[in-house]
């Protein structure tokens, strides 16, 4: 055995000295991985806790916000099925979706067209015009719209409604449908026309079902820019017609009930079913 | 929305379909009619009305006020400051999601990204909504810290501007993430491994090759979130109060509760033109950023 045994050796190991040794090395490694790893866990419950919080709310006996809940009960889930003023904003809201759904789905996909094959003379200007209201914020486009829609008497109806969120839904649709597209060869289309196809059978009959994954994707990102939005819609609702973001905008600001976590649940999991259709469909899709 | 960013020019269908553009000018407008129609009524007249109804009696009168009381003043400033530190929060708090997400295994990688995509397809209402509860009064954090004894009562949380600014963190963070992601899936390993092979550590690989390279990501991804951040009204709306006032909410301040219309025009002619030069000012530079990134 050699003659300097740590006990013998006077000095003592500085920080350096413990830092350096293998043991500890490795060690400090693990634990930096650790303490990474705990960070980021950290991010991550961070991004999800909301979303994971109105489902045991929505289910609490209590009518305060209690965590975790004592009883389960369904009764803030009949109560939004029973409340009159409830249903009519959900369907009100879900009429409004579905139409928007259409307008904005047919309108961006022809627009989606016209910029991809078309030759316009002001492409980029109306690109960028047609993208405009996914950048202007919200709130000026509620006020704004509301100044234009009420001397019109357009406040609160399922026209003014289906204009405001056409226009808000429709630069997802022009974004989906113009990548779709674009990875479409369009000689297709060309050898169609070539075979004697019109214009509208060479679109439907060759260019619609090579294009249809994008376009279904579209007409979902269109759903729900409008059932989910709350801002324009806050603006535009009045007594006659209320949409249920604007509902549940008054009721989180003056009537916190759990009534409200039923409701999000609701909208959670319609969009996260949605979403996760089209997300899934299109991870398949790349797959194969 | 996942796709990794393979270079589309380089793809032989997509240099044909662009300059494959066959339908005649006629066939073209007609099939953007609609589109125009819909812009028309529903955002160009509407936003020239606003801007218009802004200089009403022929006067600047309510922009004199914008930009001479102190309150207005501050309010605009505090909102791009707010804008900002979402922005970096986001940025700090998501290029590690990112980061993870391109690296992982595959399923991992999937648990990382449903961390980031159940968010992001949760209405904003419902997760400001969300964190109303958490933060409020008797709710949730607070019934926390007094149970584990951090504090005796409750701490004042909501309302307040530090709520606003992590609820629009967590609002805004998945805009950070998946352009960083997107950046980072389309870097070869094979780069970092170079670095590694000649004799760099791993931060210094960090530092001199994954991070540059990432940089189109991160100005997207931060463009993105402070343009949005900038214009937000529901979740300062719900979780701030009268000390963290926002320009969106302080337009929504003069609309519902004072009823003063011409001046709101006015405030959000001004957020308008803040976003849209913002808009402009990062697009030159994110092209910028793009063109050195060229250069590697």
């Amino acid at each position: 055995m050699s003659i300097d045994h740590p006990r013998v050796t006077a000095r003592f190991p500085t920080l350096k000295d413990v830092l350096a040794s293998p043991t500890i090395r490795s060690y400090s490694t693990a634990a930096a991985i650790l303490a990474a790893g705990i960070g980021i866990g950290g991010i991550l419950f961070f991004l999800l806790l909301p979303t994971l919080i109105v489902l045991p709310m929505s289910l609490s006996q209590t009518d305060y916000i209690e965590f975790p809940p004592q009883g389960l009960t369904l009764k803030w889930y009949s109560a939004y099925f029973n409340d009159p003023d409830w249903m009519a904003a959900t369907w009100f809201s879900l009429k409004i979706a579905l139409a928007t759904t259409a307008t904005a789905t047919v309108a961006g996909t022809m627009a989606a067209l016209a910029i991809v094959r078309g030759s316009l003379p002001f492409r980029s200007t109306l690109q960028a015009l047609a993208l405009g209201p996914m950048i202007v914020p919200h709130i000026i486009l509620g006020v704004a719209l509301y100044l234009a829609f009420s001397p019109l008497q357009l406040t609160g109806s399922f026209l003014g409604f289906l204009v405001a969120h056409t226009v808000l839904a429709v630069p997802y649709v022009i974004i989906t449908v113009t990548a779709s597209l674009q990875r479409f060869d369009p000689t297709l289309e060309l050898a169609a026309l070539n075979c004697g196809a019109n214009r509208l059978q060479a679109f439907f009959l060759v260019v619609l079902p090579n294009i249809v994954p994008g376009v279904a994707a579209a007409a979902v990102f269109a759903f729900l820019a409008s059932f989910d939005e709350a801002t324009v819609a806050f603006f535009i609702s009045d007594i006659g017609g209320k949409s249920i973001g604007r509902k549940m905008f008054e009721d989180i600001d003056f009537n916190l009930t759990p009534v409200i976590a039923a409701v999000s649940t609701v909208l959670v999991a319609t969009s996260l079913l949605l979403m996760g259709t089209v997300h899934l469909m299109n991870a398949h899709k790349s797959r194969s | 929305m996942t796709r990794s960013l393979t270079p589309l020019s380089s793809s032989p269908s997509f240099r044909r379909s662009s300059s494959a553009r066959f339908y005649s000018p006629t066939a073209s407008l007609a099939l953007v009619t609609p589109l125009i129609a819909a812009l028309l009524a529903g955002f160009l007249y509407p936003v020239a009305r606003l801007i218009a109804l802004s200089f009403s009696g022929g006067t600047l009168s309510h922009y004199r006020r914008v930009f001479t009381e102190p309150l207005h003043l501050d309010v605009l400033f505090g909102t791009i400051e707010v804008a900002f530190v979402v922005t970096v929060a986001s940025l700090l708090l998501g290029f590690p999601v990112a980061y993870l997400m391109a690296r992982l295994s595959k399923g991992l990688a999937m648990a990382v990204a449903a961390c980031v995509f159940i968010p992001l397809w949760t209405s904003v209402l419902v997760r400001s909504y969300a964190w109303v509860v958490l933060l409020q009064r008797n709710g949730i954090i607070n019934g926390l810290l007094i149970d584990t004894g951090v504090t005796e009562g409750p701490l004042k949380l909501i309302y307040t501007e530090g709520a606003v600014i992590l609820a629009m963190t967590h609002v805004l963070m998945p805009f950070m993430i998946l352009p960083i992601y997107s950046a980072l899936r389309a870097l070869p390993p094979d780069y970092v491994r170079a670095a590694r092979n000649l004799g760099a550590g791993p931060i210094r690989a960090f530092v001199a090759v994954t991070l540059p390279l990432s940089l189109p990501g991160v100005f997207a991804g931060s463009v993105m979130c402070f343009v949005l951040a900038l214009g937000f009204y529901i979740t300062p709306a719900l979780v701030g109060g009268p000390g963290s006032m926002l320009m969106a909410t302080l337009i929504g301040q003069q609309t519902t509760v004072l009823l003063d219309w011409p001046f709101a025009a006015a405030l959000s002619t001004v957020l308008l033109a803040v976003t849209l030069l913002f808009v402009l000012l990062f697009r030159r530079m994110l092209s910028l950023s793009k063109g050195l990134n060229s250069v590697y």
